[in-house]
């Protein structure tokens, strides 16, 4: 029996997609996590290579596999608590139709992550791939309370809960969060939520990057805690120069008490953003990362981020690159080759700044990896984990790299 | 084996006078702050460096000797105890914080420093460590990486994994790794975030980096007081839906306070109140948090409160707070034993659970007293009783397990923050199935492949299942989608003593 009869007799027709992807993989969506148990135990006996799919609109779907599987059809969202500001999704729900749905009930899931709206939920927990607001609020792994996960031989693993405090077993939440797919397909997120703020500003400075690299510590000093502070260059702020953007969001009284507190630091040189400008300002600069071939994260010191834009700046350029001051993240996106990236990665890695590939073409990915080389000693912990996770190699995700 | 040439080998690491063979030494250490676990260790070593740590756990890794890490031993879950069999390692003379940096907020610290001192220390700086047990004058750091600590201000800061940056960790061989980066991006996947509350299982975690937060500008600390357990839980999430997060919301319940007032914490707490709710404010701006107070004290009042009184000063903020965080002091004063649970639940169910206990306490004729986080759902009915009577231990632990059922049963979990240990070891069948167990043991033989390091504690061995070769697939079951979907273990639907068990 060919590899899609057996898919069909196991899933039913409607979960194929021939020729899905433009190498010909054939796509299944299965129609519920018990499905993907059930696909990847298959997958597990037959050998067959699988590669990970959402939206297909964040890494590129061309990984080479004997099939694709997509979390398209996981797209349900089971329960929204207001009261207990949780919520738990299919990991194939679209953030933005995630978010409509969470706003409808007065809650707010505080991730901005960047790729185009209808990015899965899954794939932005699997890439932990945090915007902006990460400055206010916190990682991906932070949003998270718990997931279900198909490991690569088809079990169901559950991990966390819905509450909001857990300790309970260890923590392979952390795990899945990150793990770019190669612990497991997050079938099923339990969410941390907040009440949607009373108030949201947005602030822009426009300057060279010098001068607002000095505001932002100013603002630092003063005591602030925006929602988001975040360092654009001109082509990803759309603006002449570089662009410092300022979030502020929580109650009224915190927000008025804060932009009262950014005038002091700035010299009352910010220009508030209308709301639907602020949202067409930040959806631009998210969607922007999604539109060139390459896309990585630094995770630096918070007062290293000036040397680290320097540095990138000389290496592969600074033409799209968003840095959030406040915690030292940076993320950069370009067009660039493996030998730079690789030259780059090393060059870090004597700083102590991990690099963390985000998206790129296979091409590039197989060769640098998500993570590249790990510190002594780690790299069989990651190795036993994979082996435990997915023990016939089922995910074709390039972790490591071939360097 | 312990043998004697063993003890030597220990000794001539540490020091003779730092191993501890004498039982009434070692009796000392056989509970922690659970009194309801008593397991006495064959040997206590205290190394002095983390040197003496990687060559201690080496030469225990060469004779096959389990290896239980400890820090002050305030653990509620039983989870530093040693049996016989094993060697305690304590870890409390690891006490440098071996620096602070201001500019970047992280402070790089050994395990056993005391969560305490380390804000203390950063306090010049403007700086401090938020996570707060209530145990947190003596409690180590190291300890509340083990157990991913929490504490009254993790409602709003979250708990210690939020705060972990990067660790140094001995693992059960003694090699050493080095895990996350002290700017909080992973070096790969987040081990750190994956060690942080493994209860001592993955390995002893020598050095600490953890992030630090400014002292807030501006903080404000109410009291509220209710007729009804029922109003004051309803109270706590109209504050959370007012869309301002507070700082902390802890909650006492009538016996709670009588206990405190009775005490010498008493804090100023109503005595005839039914409950009564902490709440703190704190943020950068003084005007901010003084309009958030007036808005969460208006939210209290129309929801029930009886009164509310905002503290006048930083003395009566701080008695205010004492009163809190001594209440579990202040409840030994009401029996010789008293057992502490840990339960979360969802915090829109806090008004039926805390009905429920109440009605499992008066079933089996026990006090039970609630002090708790109930920002986060966070419970913790306490029972007192005097284990001498006979047959009365036998009902708390029944009625433990009532409460711990009741709190699965609207969707809670088993622990917040004082972990799984040996205390909670049976509930774990409870809220996860076998499979979703044998996934954690097998993650623990990663790094632990012979399970030598604080053995028997969090999954219970029994409930796992073979893990070797493909699953194999299973028919497509509406209900079992539907348990998927819900997330949530049904807990009448585990079926119990039909796995196949590992041996361990």
């Amino acid at each position: 029996m060919s590899l899609l009869d057996r898919v069909r007799a196991l899933l039913g027709d409607d979960a194929v997609e021939i020729a899905g992807g433009p190498d010909a993989v054939p796509r299944v969506a299965p129609p519920s996590p018990d499905a993907v148990a059930l696909l990847l135990g298959t997958a597990r006996q037959e050998g067959w290579r699988v590669r990970l799919e959402g939206a297909g609109t964040w890494l590129p779907a061309d990984a080479p596999a004997d099939l694709a599987l997509t979390t398209r059809r996981l797209d349900r969202v089971p329960a929204i608590e207001p009261q207990d500001l949780s919520a738990t999704a299919e990991a194939g729900i679209g953030c933005d139709l995630l978010r409509q749905q969470l706003a409808d009930r007065g809650t707010w899931l505080a991730l901005d992550p960047p790729g185009l709206a209808g990015r899965t939920l899954g794939s932005v927990v699997a890439t932990a791939t945090a915007g902006p607001l990460r400055q206010g609020f916190g990682a991906v792994r932070d949003h998270v309370l718990g997931v279900t996960f198909v490991t690569g031989d088809g079990r169901l693993v559950q991990s966390g809960g819905r509450v909001v405090k857990n300790v309970a077993g260890y923590d392979l939440t952390k795990l899945e969060a990150g793990g770019f797919g190669a612990f497991g397909v997050i079938v099923l997120v339990h969410l941390r939520l907040r009440a949607l703020p009373r108030a949201d500003q947005t602030f822009v400075l426009e300057g060279t990057r010098e001068d607002l690299t000095q505001v932002a510590e100013d603002i630092a000093a003063a005591g602030l805690q925006p929602a988001a502070l975040e360092l654009m260059s001109p082509a990803l702020a759309r603006r002449e120069g570089w662009a410092l953007a300022v979030r502020l969001a929580g109650s009224a009284a915190l927000v008025a008490a804060e932009e009262a507190g950014l005038r002091g630091a700035s010299g009352g040189r910010f220009t508030a953003l209308r709301a639907d400008e602020a949202h067409g300002f930040w959806m631009r600069a998210a969607e922007s990362f999604a539109t060139r071939p390459v896309a990585f994260r630094t995770g630096g010191l918070p007062d290293s981020s000036d040397e680290l834009l320097d540095l990138l700046q000389h290496q592969v350029g600074d033409e799209w690159v968003s840095a959030s001051p406040g915690v030292g993240a940076i993320r950069w996106a370009g067009d660039t080759t493996v030998d730079r990236l690789r030259r780059l990665r090393r060059t870090l890695a004597g700083l102590e700044v991990p690099l963390t590939l985000e998206r790129a073409p296979w091409s590039i990915r197989s060769a640098v990896g998500h993570f590249g080389a790990y510190r002594e000693g780690v790299g069989p912990l990651v190795a036993g984990l994979r082996r435990t996770f997915d023990p016939g190699e089922a995910f074709v995700v390039a972790v490591e790299g071939s360097e | 084996m312990i043998t004697a040439g063993l003890v030597e080998g220990l000794a001539g690491i540490v020091g003779a006078r730092h191993v501890r063979t004498a039982p009434a030494e070692r009796v000392t250490y056989a509970r922690d702050g659970l009194p309801t676990h008593r397991r006495v260790p064959a040997v206590v070593v205290l190394p002095g460096s983390r040197d003496e740590v990687i060559a201690v756990v080496r030469l225990l890794a060469t004779h096959g000797v389990p290896v239980v890490p400890r820090g002050a031993g305030t653990g509620l879950s039983g989870g530093a105890l040693a049996d016989a069999s094993a060697v305690l390692l304590v870890l409390t003379r690891l006490n440098r914080i071996l620096g602070i940096d201001p500019t970047n907020r992280i402070a790089l610290v050994e395990p056993g420093v005391v969560n305490a001192r380390l804000s203390v220390a950063a306090a010049p700086h403007g700086l401090y460590y938020a996570p707060d047990p209530s145990s947190q004058t003596a409690c180590t750091v190291g300890g509340n990486v083990a157990e991913n600590a929490g504490g009254p201000h993790c409602l709003k800061y979250g708990v210690t994994a939020q705060h972990v940056l990067a660790l140094e960790v001995v693992l059960g061989d003694g090699r050493v790794v080095e895990l996350g980066s002290p700017g909080g991006e992973p070096w790969g996947p987040d081990l750190v975030g994956l060690f942080v509350g493994s209860e001592g299982n993955f390995g002893i975690a020598t050095r600490i980096a953890v992030r630090l937060l400014p002292l807030p500008r501006a903080v404000r600390t109410l009291l509220a007081d209710f007729m009804s357990l029922r109003t004051a839980g309803e109270a706590v999430s109209a504050v959370i839906a007012s869309g301002i997060v507070p700082a902390a919301l802890e909650m006492m319940d009538q016996s709670c306070v009588r206990a405190v007032e009775d005490s010498v914490y008493a804090a100023g707490y109503p005595r005839d109140a039914a409950a009564v709710l902490l709440v703190e404010l704190d943020g950068g701006s003084d005007a901010a948090v003084t309009a958030d107070a007036e808005t969460i004290q208006r939210v209290l009042q129309e929801h029930g409160a009886r009164s509310t009184r905002t503290a006048a000063d930083s003395r009566e903020r701080e008695r205010l707070w004492q009163g809190r965080k001594k209440a579990f002091g202040a409840m030994g004063r009401l029996s010789r034993d008293l057992v502490v649970q840990d339960a979360v639940v969802p915090r829109s169910t806090l008004p039926d659970v805390l009905e429920t206990i109440a009605r499992i306490a008066a079933t089996y004729q026990l006090t039970v007293s609630n002090v708790f986080h109930a920002g986060d759902g966070n419970l913790h009915p306490n029972i007192s009783f005097d284990g001498r009577v006979p047959g009365l231990k036998a009902r708390v632990d029944t009625a433990s397990a009532e409460i711990m059922e009741a709190c699965i049963a609207v969707g809670g979990t088993i622990t917040g923050e004082h972990g799984v240990g040996l205390d909670k070891l049976r509930y774990m069948p409870l809220i996860f199935d076998a499979e979703s167990l044998t996934a954690m043991r097998a993650v623990r033989r990663v790094w632990d492949p012979e399970e030598r390091v604080n053995p028997g504690k969090v999954v219970p061995v029994h409930a796992c299942r073979e893990w070797s070769g493909a699953a194999k697939p299973r028919a497509i079951g509406p209900g079992s989608a539907e348990r998927d979907r819900l997330g949530a273990a049904d807990p009448g639907a585990v079926p119990r003593g039909s796995w196949e068990d590992v041996p361990a």
